[in-house]
């Protein structure tokens, strides 16, 4: 009988040191790390000088580390903190939590490209309520919620970009297509029509024989291609102004007769086109340069809360190496032409 | 075991313990407490050295973060106590969201479209319910069919648009603290609900059947417990209540999208299970699953505030709910080991009189 309780009452013992220790564990975990970052971020809020906090649509997403980076770039050349903060997953609503954190930590502004236009509003207003300026950049919320968008390229810019590249590839002369997203993916849309209009206007002997849909799905783009190529022998051109598109296409040119032969651009990114580019597949094609993206959506940052703008149409400010911006309608800013990557510059790039 | 000792020999009435272990035990040492205690740990730990963790704007957002997960963690703790699952709640929430958008852009008054929202959930969780019980199906398998099953009809209902445009009044209700509080509104809501889910499962002959039927169907039903009805009722009410945080989902964001509220089903069964409730059934109370949903809730707040990355955080999380697995599983390991080593003492015992 003793022995049974000495032994049970060793066990329970043990039973209790292991709760113990798995509390210990797990309470030093989450006390550990709220007690290191909490330091940090206790140092930039002190101080009271400027701290801007990116939010891009998911972390470990390459094209916004690019411009997070010229973001930090920025920061650090006008000294405040810059912070990062993300979801891992770009669903809608995802982001909603991280904005109400930033109102709680009270940073000077919030810089973020949006997962949803709507669904994020009401988290901004109360940002906005607690004194934090808010520049969305990439993708927009609605215009009435943010204080300042900054707009990679206008509709006008991509449009006259792509046409312009296909018209010195293929000589101004001859039969292109477009390969684009969804029949109606509507930023695809409108660049179709304004290039449309710019080859009436300023190319007349470019024709235009289809525009075919490959459903932002690589498999459907790659077959469209080959249809393509197969119902238009004389066809001398491809753009695809979307990045599914002509890295799709791009695929079936480098391992078809038509490489070469056939002139390829549009939109995409460097990593996806670095190979073709390199094989002679595709000379050129546009995008924005994400890095100058970051890099002005942080001057435009600092300079709200400077009070230098008000994001009224008309305002300028400086953005240290990008030079002078003017505030465009509907508290927008553009930050230009689309950039144009070729052989001798897609090395620069990792996004 | 003291009380056959003494009562072998002369009086052969015998008396019983109503329980093992006395009140204070029972109420202290379990898993419950545990959660509770890491819990008041976390906050405690939060408040001291996180900047900003303290501001009355912490508890509003949190909390009405975690509303809809609070709302469905209860249904789901039931189901999880009968040793089934409902993994297609997220898959509900979706589909009742745009329930609601669609029916309030079509000019139906707001409650009336909440309502009928509610009572898609309901139908759904008939739907689950009814291929459980009825067709027998084993319910891991049909709640994967049906949360893609759910989530197809939700984005097939609205494409990939949105629908933002809701009344004003309800918006704000949603949004509205109780007043005087940082305390979001919908925790009245939700109160109600936790009261009446926790007297269900704790106080009436049906909630006690829950945790016979966990542990041992075929028993259960041997001792009249009718296991179907059960698991069907829990079911429709899961759906019901999934149907309730859609409309929430919707109102608190202004946004009524087919992808509403993707893997939430994830966040509310690891709340569930890090609150004590077993997977394999028989074992679980509501307020556990409250300190659970919390505590992942308080922990992932208070290291967003701390500047955290959010892969930390979800590395922190994992950690917490494995070593609340592997530390039930131990215990359960050395209370076998000492019942065993007792069996044998008792026979040896036994043999050499």
């Amino acid at each position: 009988m003793f022995v049974h309780d000495r032994k049970r009452r060793r066990l329970a013992a043990l039973g209790a040191l292991a709760v113990g220790i798995a509390l210990a564990a797990t309470g030093c975990s989450g006390g550990g790390g709220g007690g290191t970052g909490g330091g940090d971020s206790g140092g930039g809020d002190s101080g009271g000088d400027l701290s801007i906090t990116f939010l891009p649509k998911n972390l470990g997403n390459p094209y916004f580390d690019t411009s997070n980076a010229g973001g930090e770039e920025a920061i650090k050349e006008f000294g405040g903190t810059y912070q990062e903060v993300g979801p891992t997953e770009a669903s809608p609503t995802s982001q909603v939590s991280f904005i109400q954190t930033a109102a709680q930590q009270g940073v000077s502004a919030l810089v973020m490209s949006a997962n949803d236009p709507e669904a994020v509003c009401d988290a901004i207003d109360e940002a906005r309520g607690a004194g934090v300026k808010v520049v969305t950049f990439d993708a927009d919320t609605s215009p009435d919620c943010r204080d300042l968008f900054i707009l990679q390229a206008s509709s006008e810019g991509v449009a006259k970009a792509q046409v312009d590249l296909i018209s010195e590839q293929i000589g101004d002369e001859g039969q292109i297509a477009i390969l684009s997203a969804s029949a109606n993916a509507s930023n695809q849309n409108a660049w179709i029509e304004l290039m449309q209009e710019e080859l009436e206007a300023n190319h007349p002997n470019i024709e235009l024989v289809e525009v075919v849909y490959g459903d932002d799905d690589d498999q459907t783009s790659f077959d469209k291609t080959a249809a393509l190529l197969q119902t238009y022998p004389d066809l001398k051109g491809i753009v695809s102004p979307t990045t599914v598109g002509i890295a799709a296409a791009a695929r079936y040119l480098s391992t078809s007769e038509y490489k070469g032969q056939v002139a390829l651009t549009g939109l995409g990114t460097p990593n996806q086109m670095r190979e073709y580019v390199k094989d002679g597949t595709v000379t050129a094609f546009a995008l924005w340069n994400p890095a100058d993206l970051g890099y002005l959506a942080a001057y435009a940052a600092k300079a709200l809360v400077d009070g230098d703008i008000t994001g009224e149409e008309g305002d300028t400010f400086e953005a240290g190496k990008l030079g002078e911006f003017e505030v465009g309608a509907d508290a927008t800013v553009l930050l230009g032409d689309p950039f144009v990557f070729d052989a001798d510059n897609i090395d620069d790039f990792d996004f | 075991m003291s009380e056959t000792a003494v009562s072998a020999g002369a009086r052969p009435a015998r008396t019983y313990r109503d329980h093992a272990h006395p009140l204070w035990r029972r109420i202290l040492v379990n898993r419950e407490a545990a959660v509770i205690a890491l819990l008041l740990i976390v906050i405690g730990v939060s408040l001291a050295s996180v900047p900003n963790f303290d501001s009355p704007l912490t508890v509003t957002f949190l909390l009405r973060e975690l509303a809809p997960i609070l709302l469905i963690a209860l249904p789901m703790t039931l189901i999880i106590i009968t040793e089934e699952i409902d993994l297609s709640v997220a898959s509900v929430v979706g589909l009742t969201s745009v329930v609601t958008g669609i029916l309030t852009q079509a000019g139906w008054p707001f409650p009336v479209a909440a309502l009928v929202a509610i009572l898609v959930g309901a139908v759904a969780g008939t739907f689950n319910g009814f291929l459980v019980t009825v067709v027998g199906l084993p319910s891991l398998a049909v709640t994967i069919g049906t949360l893609a099953l759910f989530r197809g009809i939700a984005v097939g209902l609205l494409g990939t648009t949105a629908i933002t445009d809701f009344p004003e009044f309800w918006t704000d209700l949603a949004r509205e603290n109780i007043p005087g509080t940082p305390i979001p509104g919908v925790m009245i809501v939700f109160a109600v609900l936790a009261i009446a889910f926790a007297v269900l499962l704790h106080l009436t002959p049906f909630g006690r059947s829950l945790y016979a039927i966990g542990l041992n169907k075929e028993a259960a039903a041997f001792s009249g417990v009718a296991v179907g009805r059960a698991k069907f009722i829990l079911f429709v009410l899961s759906g019901a209540v999934s149907g309730l945080a859609g409309v929430y989902f919707t109102l608190i964001y202004s946004n009524a999208r087919g992808d509403n509220a993707t893997g939430l089903e994830l966040s509310v069964i690891a709340a569930v299970l890090l609150g004590g409730v077993s997977i394999f059934g028989g074992r679980g109370a509501i307020h556990g699953v409250i300190a659970g949903v919390l505590l992942i809730g308080t922990l992932g707040s208070a290291l967003r505030l701390a500047g955290v990355t959010s892969d930390v955080i979800n590395v922190i999380t994992g950690v917490l709910l494995v070593l609340s697995v592997v530390s039930t599983s131990f215990l359960g390991w050395a209370r076998n080991r000492r019942l065993a080593a007792l069996g044998r003492r008792r026979n040896r015992e036994g043999r050499a009189p």
